[in-house]
């Protein structure tokens, strides 16, 4: 069973994110940039799932610009065996992503298509949503544990109650929850051998998808600062405040 | 052309999540002179129908009742709605895990973009949404003939009772028959939910395990009558389940009173809670960012001023 793995290069989650000063987006200038964490849990996962027999290959897939080479490297470097880049300079939407996903399933035929559920710097969830709807495919989304077996894929998902499983016939979607896996870091020996590894590049004409964006970005902003308080000394003056001050019991 | 709330339910309640997308669609159908209609899909969901229909601002109700909606898998309510979408400029739900779930796939059948975790509506075309854990604010304009929309609930207020719509029955759509419930472990809780609570305590790591959290925490809870919930360091290290954690990537909440205990304050963290109307924390480490957004601090050990806290209430 072939795999494949949509992975994004997006701003590492441990940078502190600015606002440009003209309000058109946030810099990205010189700031570092990893794969989306959740994303990294979907290659963890298709890995083991290698390593277990289940899966025969894993094919990892990024879709921007040139620069997201390194992050295909990155999913080689923890255990995918070919990547494939759908290099683009144009804003790249979900709905855009989506279908460039969808035009490679066609050529690819993978029983499972596994990647992160939301990527950190548009907060989107949507990509694999729209994949799976594209292509007439079941999904399971905020995965926390994934079961492979007899031609079907069955899925605890984190849902807002509590959990949910989800039984669902093969070819599928997953999209990833945090608590799915412990991705593991790539070793050096990997590293290395992840540079010799095959990486396809493709332009999204070659696949026939029109990228346009639907959505026009007008302006982004900080969010309004909440202000810091008082620190009170004791329980008795904080009671005094929550009743007195802010009356909110 | 109307304006579709997809109703969030459990084929026996209407989720308080609906009424505060149902507000989002009022405010963008006041622009248009647009009816707000709300969609039940569901199995033996005549009840939340009716509820539906008791909202204020709901012109219409429109129910699809079959054995294949029961579990609101996203195969089936997502083609359905797809089936029924003419006739609407807007189609939106709660960015609850049913909405996110759920609507994406409609607006990939429908061939056009969705504008995720609305926190505004600034023209029946253009929101604006957080992008980067909320440490960004998007305006976006839309250039979709149909808008696809999840709503954040905690930025608009819950749309109120007294509504007479009509109930008019939908035909159901096929069964895909490709995705299956086949376990759901909902926790069971006589507390408020977190989405709706009022007050809300929540424990991080500094309650140092499970035990801890329960015996502090619970009995506070308790007197204030508090949903409780957790931080993502909380959960990760086992202390109580997924469905607790408030953050960017768990739930969203803004109660009218949160009580941090223990939670250092992530910036994931703060991006779930900083719209309460007052925060306290209490965290034995006066440097811990969670007191620059608290209106409130108290700096101490919080096994000594949590049972303190809870006698004196």
């Amino acid at each position: 069973m072939k795999v494949l793995v949509p992975v994004k290069r997006v701003i590492d989650y441990n940078v502190k994110v600015r606002v440009k000063s003209d309000g058109s987006g946030v810099d990205l200038a010189n700031v570092k940039m990893s794969m989306n964490p959740f994303d990294e849990i979907a290659v963890e996962e298709a890995v083991r799932l290698k390593e277990a027999g289940v899966a025969t290959e894993v094919v990892a897939v990024s879709a921007g610009l040139a620069t997201c080479q390194e992050t295909l490297r990155t999913a080689m470097a923890i255990g995918a065996d070919r990547a494939i880049l759908v290099e683009s300079d144009a804003e790249l939407q979900p709905l855009a992503v989506a279908k460039l996903l969808k035009a490679l399933v066609d050529k690819e035929a993978p029983q499972l298509v596994i990647l992160g559920k939301q990527a950190i710097d548009d907060d989107s969830n949507q990509t694999g949503q729209m994949l799976a709807a594209l292509l007439g495919w079941p999904q399971a989304t905020f995965a926390s544990k994934v079961v492979i077996a007899e031609g079907k894929a069955t899925v605890t998902r984190e849902v807002d109650g509590g959990l949910e499983t989800l039984e669902l016939k093969l070819p599928a979607v997953v999209t990833t929850d945090l608590r799915l896996n412990e991705p593991r870091y790539a070793t050096l020996p990997n590293i290395m051998k992840a540079k010799k590894k095959p990486l396809d590049n493709v332009k999204p004409a070659d696949l026939g998808v029109d990228v346009a964006p639907r959505l026009t970005t007008l302006k982004v902003v900080e969010p309004a600062k909440r202000q810091a308080g008082i620190k009170v000394a004791d329980v008795a003056q904080l009671l005094d405040k929550l009743k007195n001050e802010a009356k909110v019991i | 052309m109307s304006i579709l709330v997809i109703a969030e339910h459990d084929n026996a309640s209407l989720k308080a999540a609906t009424l505060n997308a149902v507000t989002a669609a009022a405010r963008i159908g006041a622009q248009l002179g647009a009816e707000v209609h709300v969609l039940v899909a569901g199995s033996g969901c005549a009840a939340v129908a009716q509820a539906a229909a008791q909202v204020a601002g709901v012109a219409k109700v429109r129910v699809a009742d079959a054995a294949h909606y029961a579990d609101q898998t996203a195969e089936n309510t997502a083609a359905l709605i797809v089936a029924h979408a003419a006739g609407y400029s807007h189609i939106l739900a709660p960015a609850t895990s049913h909405g996110k779930n759920t609507l994406p796939r409609v607006a990939a059948l429908l061939d056009v973009a969705q504008i995720s975790d609305i926190t505004a509506v600034e023209a029946p075309d253009t929101f604006v949404r957080p992008i980067y854990a909320g440490n960004a604010m998007a305006t976006v304009k839309s250039a979709d003939a149909v808008k696809v929309i999840t709503v954040r609930t905690t930025a608009f207020d819950a749309a109120g009772q007294g509504g007479s719509a009509a109930v008019e029955s939908i035909a159901a759509g096929p069964d895909l028959a490709v995705a299956k419930l086949v376990g759901r472990e909902l926790t069971k809780s006589a507390r408020p939910e977190l989405g709706a609570a009022k007050i809300i305590v929540s424990g991080g790591r500094g309650l140092g395990s499970g035990e801890n959290y329960h015996s502090l925490l619970e009995p506070l809870a308790d007197k204030l009558g508090a949903a409780l919930g957790a931080s993502r360091a909380a959960v990760d290290a086992g202390f109580v389940p997924n469905d607790y954690q408030v953050g960017q990537t768990g739930k969203i909440v803004a109660p009218q009173l949160y009580l941090a205990i223990g939670i250092s304050g992530a910036i994931q963290h703060l991006a779930g809670m900083k719209d309460s109307k007052v925060i306290v924390a209490i965290n034995k480490d006066p440097d811990a960012p969670i007191f620059q957004v608290a209106d409130y601090g108290l700096v101490g050990d919080l096994f000594q001023l949590v049972p303190e806290l809870t006698t004196a209430l």
